[in-house]
């Protein structure tokens, strides 16, 4: 943990920060939107950020069910990669969604509205807040297993979500969404979007990587607690 | 024993416990009851107006009241420990599965007849569209529900307060069904539009999910 710190840390600091400078100083003000427009360099990034994790979550829960039979301790680590997904997905997801709203409000005037693309992001945070949710409410060995098939229902069910969301609104077409501002971007504000699109790639690995370790040292603390109750029972037998 | 034959076997099991006890049957019937009672006087609707919302409030009682029998449904085959012998039977764990889901779709069902004529009566509705409809719609949103409750009340059934956890794991799940139900019910009552996409939308649900459940059940059964 404390090289994955010294190492990844400078890194993903130094891109965010010169990220933080393009973004603030550099890029050029929006013409209709102005200042406003500069949350887009922390929202987008969050929000591809938060559409990512969730393949990185739902690979590892399929590739515990698959192997927690046959190879038990590569399914421990498989379950740990899946757990530190989950919750860096519901971290970005949440920055993505309250930036959104701070735009929303500036931008449209309101703080939300059931347009397609919000209501199946918000579904997606609903998914991995019941995902964690669960994950906090069983005990014991079954955790691991019943939150991998939850893993695989949320997986399922994000492209019907979205399918449905987008045939619902549809028919009530809503007025306030434009096409978004990604619809043609000034050369001059590529580096800034680029740079933050990379800098929170790069911190959303790092959690992603120290809580994977943070869970696989409690994973170890767990078998070796075990394995003493284990031993002294066979003690107090001799 | 053939799958069939196992699954009519538990299916029995279920109903006639069912038909002894009432306990799913008069609480959901309550439930749902008191639901389209306290809607109508949140929103004392006019005739119009309950065209409207009549399907969302149909499906959302529904909901509700199915998640309070499908809590019971398993915790019952955890009583003597019922469930650890249905483990070691030799039986197909699916088969176990799918006779729960048709036993709560009865259950539902049930329900729906007695509810439908109350609901008519209470909101003053009249179906523009194509009433017939609502034949296909009723069963297969009442499947959407009962498949994936099923699953995640055995899901739930092991851990710490159960009962909060079903409705919190089931509802985000859903969402799409829950949308297809009340869009199709709402294009039917007020006819403005047509129902035919979301009718096709919940069957391709329900296929996916029952297919997904029957799949993964063993798994979650055996989950220790």
């Amino acid at each position: 943990m404390k090289r994955t710190l010294q190492v990844g840390l400078p890194i993903a600091l130094a891109i965010l920060a010169v990220g933080f400078y393009q973004a603030i100083f550099v890029a050029p003000t929006e013409a209709t939107m102005g200042e406003v427009q500069r949350i887009f360099y922390y929202h987008v990034p969050s929000a591809i950020m938060a559409l990512l994790f969730p393949y990185v979550n739902f690979a590892a829960s399929a590739a515990y069910l698959l192997i927690r039979r046959s190879n038990p301790l590569r399914a421990q680590a498989a379950d740990a990669l899946a757990l530190a997904a989950a919750e860096v997905t519901l971290v970005f997801a949440s920055i993505g969604l309250a930036t959104g709203m701070l735009w929303g409000r500036a931008a449209w005037g309101i703080w939300w509205t059931w347009d397609a693309r919000l209501t199946s992001f918000l579904m997606l945070w609903l998914l991995y807040v019941s995902y964690l949710l669960l994950r906090r409410f069983t005990a014991g060995g079954q955790t691991q297993t019943l939150a991998a098939v939850l893993s695989v229902f949320a997986a399922i069910d994000v492209p019907i979500v979205y399918m449905s969301i987008r045939w619902w609104r549809t028919q009530h077409p809503s007025p306030v969404f434009f096409g978004g501002p990604d619809t043609g971007i000034d050369p001059h504000m590529v580096p800034a979007f680029v740079l933050n699109v990379a800098g929170w790639f790069a911190w959303g690995v790092l959690l992603v990587t120290l809580r994977y370790q943070l869970q696989r040292k409690r994973q170890r603390a767990d078998q070796d607690a075990t394995l003493r109750a284990l031993e002294s029972t066979l003690q107090s037998v001799r | 024993m053939n799958y069939a034959r196992t699954v009519w076997a538990h299916l029995q099991k279920d109903l006639r416990l069912e038909w002894r006890s009432k306990d799913a049957l008069n609480g959901m019937l309550f439930f749902s009851l008191l639901v389209v009672v306290l809607f109508s006087f949140a929103f004392d609707p006019t005739m119009a107006v309950s065209r409207q919302i009549a399907g969302g409030i149909l499906w959302v009682a529904l909901l509700f009241a199915s998640v309070t029998a499908l809590n019971q449904t398993w915790t019952r085959e955890l009583r003597n420990r019922v469930l650890d012998a249905q483990r070691m039977a030799p039986s197909p764990a699916s088969a176990l599965f799918l006779s729960k889901v048709l036993a709560n779709f009865l259950f539902v069902t049930m329900i729906q007849v007695v509810l439908a004529p109350l609901f008519i009566i209470f909101y003053n509705l009249r179906a523009i569209g194509q009433g017939w409809l609502m034949l296909l719609v009723l069963p297969l949103g009442t499947l959407a529900l009962v498949v994936n409750g099923t699953f995640f009340a055995a899901l739930s059934l092991r851990t710490r307060n159960r009962e909060m956890l079903l409705p919190l794991i089931l509802f985000p799940v859903s969402v799409p069904a829950l949308l297809a139900m009340v869009q199709s019910t709402t294009a039917i009552l007020t006819g403005e539009s047509d129902p035919g996409l979301w009718i096709r939308m919940l069957s391709g649900y329900d296929i996916i999910f029952v297919t997904l459940c029957l799949l993964l059940f063993e798994t979650v059964l055996d989950a220790e």
